[in-house]
Formats: C-alpha cells, structure tokens, sequence
C-alpha cells in the first residue's frame, strides 16, 4: 500500500518556478546588454554567448557525470554566464572568460550541491579568480566604441578620485559611454532592468536601495569628492541590482535584508575610498554573503504564539 | 618486516599527516609553490622527523615527562639547525626560497605530534619507521601540491617552461590557489576511500589513554559512558 505523506504548511503552491524567476532575470539583463553592445562592439555579444553556454556546458557535463538530474533547463547558469561576461571588459580573451565560467559553476556551484546549495554568489567567484589570474587583462579597459582615442582609458571612478568628474560629465556617465566593463558601465539599462525584476516582484527593492544610499551616505561621510555619482559608476549598480539580491546568498528576511544592503554599502564605500576601487563591489557582495547564515539566525522571525527557544 | 611496513604505509596513506590529520597545513600552503622548494622542504622535513624520532625514541626512558616537551624541542631544533647549515653552505638558492620555514620545521606540528604520539612510546625501529613515513607522506602531498601549482600557476616545471608565457593561472601561485588546491586534495582523498568503503575517521596515533587524551573521538565517548 502507498503510504499517504502529508508535509507540515504552508500548502499553498504557486505557478512560480525557478525557470520563471531566472528567465525574468534574463529579460531585465537584456537592456544592459544592447547598451553594452552599441558601447563595446559586436564582441560584447560574442563574450555573453560564449560564457553563458560555457556555463550551461559545465553544469550539463558534471550532472551527467555525476549521475545527477539535469537542472540546466531552470536558466540558472545562463544567468551565471551572462553575469560573469558583463563583468570583464570588451577585450577579455575568450578562453580566460571559460576559465571563469568552470569556476564558477563547477567549484562554486556544483561541488557544493548545486542551484541554492551555494554559500556565495557563483558569478562573483568567477570574477574574483579572474581577477587575481589575469589582473592585466580584467583591468584594461578600452575606451567605447567611436570616440576619438580609442586606447585603453580610465574608469571613472578613478577619475573620481582624482577629482576630475564633474556634473558636466553625469549624463555621460549615466548613459555609460566610458571605459569599464560590460555590463556596469549603463546605469540607466541597469535601472531600468531593475525596476523591471521589482515590478515582476522577482526582487524586493530593499538591497539594492539599502545598497547604493548606504553606499552614497557613507562615501560622502569618508569625503569622497563625488559620492552620488560615484554610486552611479563602477559596478555598484550591477552588484547591487543583479548580484546582492541573490536568492540563495542573501537573507531571507526584510530586516536581514536591510542588513545585508547596509553592511554591502559600507564595506564598499571603505574600500572605494580608502583601497582600491577595483573589486570593491564583488568583495562587499562577497563577504556579506558568508555572514548571511549568521543575519538569518539573528533575524529569524518568532512564529505566532511561539516561545524563544532555549 | 611486515609490522613495519605497516607502519610506514600508515604514515603515507592511513595517517598521512598533511590531509588526514591535518598538521603541517602552514608549511604546506606556503612552500608549495614551486617544485624544487617543494621537494626540498619535503626532504628537509623528512630528515629532521626521521633523525629526531630516533633519538626522542633513545632517550625516551631518561626524559622525565614533565619537562618532555622542552626536551624534544632543543633535540628537533638540533636537527633543525643541521639542515639549515647544511642546505645554506651547498644547497644557497633553495635555503633562499625556503626562507623562515625552514626554521620553523622547530615548531612543525608533525615533528612534535610524532615526538609526542609515537617515539616517545615506540622503540628505536618503529620510530624511524613511523618519521620516515610520516616525512614521506608530508613530501608526496607538498610535491604533488606544488607540481599543480607550479605547472598551471607560473607555466614551469622545476623552472623549465611548460606552458608559454600568457597562459598561467596566476591565482594558484597566490594564497587561496593553495587553499583551494589544499582543500581539493582532501576531497580527492575522501572520496578514494569512500570508493574503498573505508570510513574517514582521522585518529591522533591513539595510545588508548583516554583518561589523558583530550579528542573527541568515538572510542573516548564510549569509555566514558562505561
């Protein structure tokens, strides 16, 4: 006789799938990627595809030879991979990015379990071992497509630094058409992805709010020149939109939640203006991803009529 | 002879000190680098195990058990100071790339444990057997270790070059590349004995004292229940 199993509440069940909520992530990357594309060149498209299917090979390859159920149809690692290439500059050679994409996948996702068995974001990972392996070419940023000098040029937050940003150049900035990597340089397409992902409620707003004013406030605290436009420049918008709001690396709790965002802001705003910039995002993500389990413990909800546990 | 097989084979495979007791992790990660420092520290630590076990062995009824641990001490440091001199007079450029940690085989925690677990408990025969398994099992991982490193980090073998300029992981040559690696090699060996239906069970060369022993292992747990 089948046994009848019953599971503790909530029974409620919704059309909501994984494949659903990754592929609304696609759809509000998609604007970041036509403005990276008409910033970058053609070859923005090429490194997007390229990692993504990376991405998807890994995952496929290490299921089948672990035996496991294949999962790549829940888009997860083609968020991964996009991810991942909008964090390197146009010029990324292919086989470095593909470097990336295995570890993220495999030693950052698959090793540990698989999709929401991850203590901290696959795609940051990835980047931060590219970082440290290939420093030059993750750290060479040429200039967009049609300007004059078309040679590598400064980021702007470096230029921030020097005090050489105004806000004649904010417009600019917000549009993105300056040197740094893929998928951070528009912030408008990165705003407008995340308003997109809010309205479709695949996020709450509260990270990335919490995020870049946190950030903005504490910049402006440590006497950066430029605190509101920085927040606009370098990949904070990324991190803060796309990466900080992580299902699985971040806080289940709107309080957590809030934690989490402020915690990310002040560690970036202290290693934008007192480090270096370079990485200052991804690290914050990062590091507040491993304190995640402690933010859930201290945040956890008391149940109705509960007692404190002992 | 076969007693004594086992007793080198234990420090290689069963008790290997670097990835299943887990001493000597410092030296590990900070050498393996570079094949020739690899090996040569592997060496280094091998004869300073060996040669102190035998005389901690020796001696081991005159050294009153208070002040042990003093006395194994100025015995490694001895052994320690020899290598140091010998490798500084013939051997310049590896002392070089050595640097602080070959001094600090002093303070290596699988020189001292085996002081402390084995020779201080064994005869002469097991000592040296017991040192040079253990100095074995620690110079396979600290070799193997650095070949992975050395190849993929920096693109040469024992400074002949590999893989062209350009191509390198430079991660690996840094310290979380030898975290990483360090915490793959465990995986590797776990999962190679689970294949071989063994258990992981780390033990610290138990004597059977569990009154004196302060681990938390199964066997102290049921004698204290009894």
């Amino acid at each position: 006789m089948k046994e009848l199993l019953t599971s503790v509440s909530p029974h409620l069940r919704s059309g909501r799938t994984t494949q659903k909520i990754m592929g609304d992530v696609l759809i509000a990357l998609c604007p970041a990627l036509i403005a990276s594309v008409v910033i970058f060149g053609p070859r923005t498209l090429l490194l997007t595809l390229v990692s993504a299917a990376a991405c998807v090979a890994c995952e496929y390859i290490w299921e089948r030879l672990m035996k496991q159920p294949v999962t790549v149809t829940d888009l997860s690692a083609v968020v991964t991979g996009v991810l991942l290439a909008f964090n390197v500059p146009s010029t990324m050679p292919v086989w470095e990015l593909i470097v990336g994409d295995v570890v993220a996948i495999i030693c950052v996702k698959m090793l540990f379990g698989g999709i929401g068995c991850n203590f901290v974001n696959p795609a940051l990972v990835g980047r931060v071992v590219m970082f440290f392996s290939f420093t030059a070419d993750m750290t060479t940023f040429d200039a967009p497509a049609g300007t004059i000098d078309a040679l590598t040029s400064a980021t702007p937050l470096a230029l921030i630094r020097d005090g050489a940003v105004g806000w004649s150049e904010f417009p600019q900035i917000l549009l993105g058409v300056h040197g740094g990597v893929l998928g951070e340089t528009c912030a408008v397409a990165l705003i407008l992805g995340g308003v997109y992902l809010c309205v479709r409620k695949v996020i709450k707003p509260i990270i990335p709010l919490a995020y870049v004013g946190s950030c903005m406030l504490f910049m402006w605290i440590f006497g950066s020149p430029q605190p509101v436009i920085a927040v606009f420049s370098g990949g904070l918008l990324l991190g803060a939109i796309f990466m900080a709001t992580d299902y699985v690396t971040t806080p289940t709790t709107n309080t957590g939640k809030l934690i989490f965002g402020l915690g990310c802001g002040l560690l970036t705003a202290l290693m934008r203006c007192y480090a270096s910039s370079a990485g200052a995002v991804t690290f914050s993500i990062l590091l507040m991803n491993l304190v995640v389990p402690y933010i859930n413990d201290l945040t956890a909800p008391k149940p109705f009529g509960g007692v404190e546990a002992k | 002879m076969k007693e004594k097989m086992k007793i080198l084979l234990n420090g290689m495979f069963k008790e290997n000190p670097v990835l299943i007791l887990a001493l000597g992790c410092c030296s590990v990660l900070a050498v393996s680098v570079s094949v020739s420092g690899g090996l040569g520290m592997g060496l280094a630590l091998t004869f300073v195990l060996v040669c102190s076990n035998v005389v901690i062995s020796l001696l081991r009824n005159i050294i009153p058990s208070k002040v042990r641990i003093p006395c194994y001490i100025v015995v490694i440091a001895t052994f320690v100071t020899l290598v140091e001199m010998l490798m500084e007079a013939y051997l310049k450029s590896l002392y070089d790339s050595l640097g602080v940690f070959l001094s600090l085989i002093v303070v290596n925690c699988i020189v001292l444990g085996r002081a402390e677990m084995f020779a201080s408990k064994h005869g002469v025969a097991d000592s040296f057997f017991d040192g040079l398994g253990m100095g074995i099992g620690y110079t396979m991982v600290i070799t193997g270790m650095s070949v992975v490193r050395e190849l993929f980090g920096s693109g040469t073998l024992l400074g002949i070059r590999i893989i062209p300029e350009g191509y390198q992981l430079s991660i690996l040559t840094q310290a979380p590349g030898g975290f990483f690696l360090f915490g793959c090699a465990i995986a590797i060996l776990v999962a190679a004995m689970a294949k071989r239906g063994k258990k992981f069970e780390p033990k610290m060369g138990c004597d059977g004292n569990c009154a004196a022993c302060h681990s938390a292992c199964d066997e102290r747990k049921e004698a204290e229940v009894k």
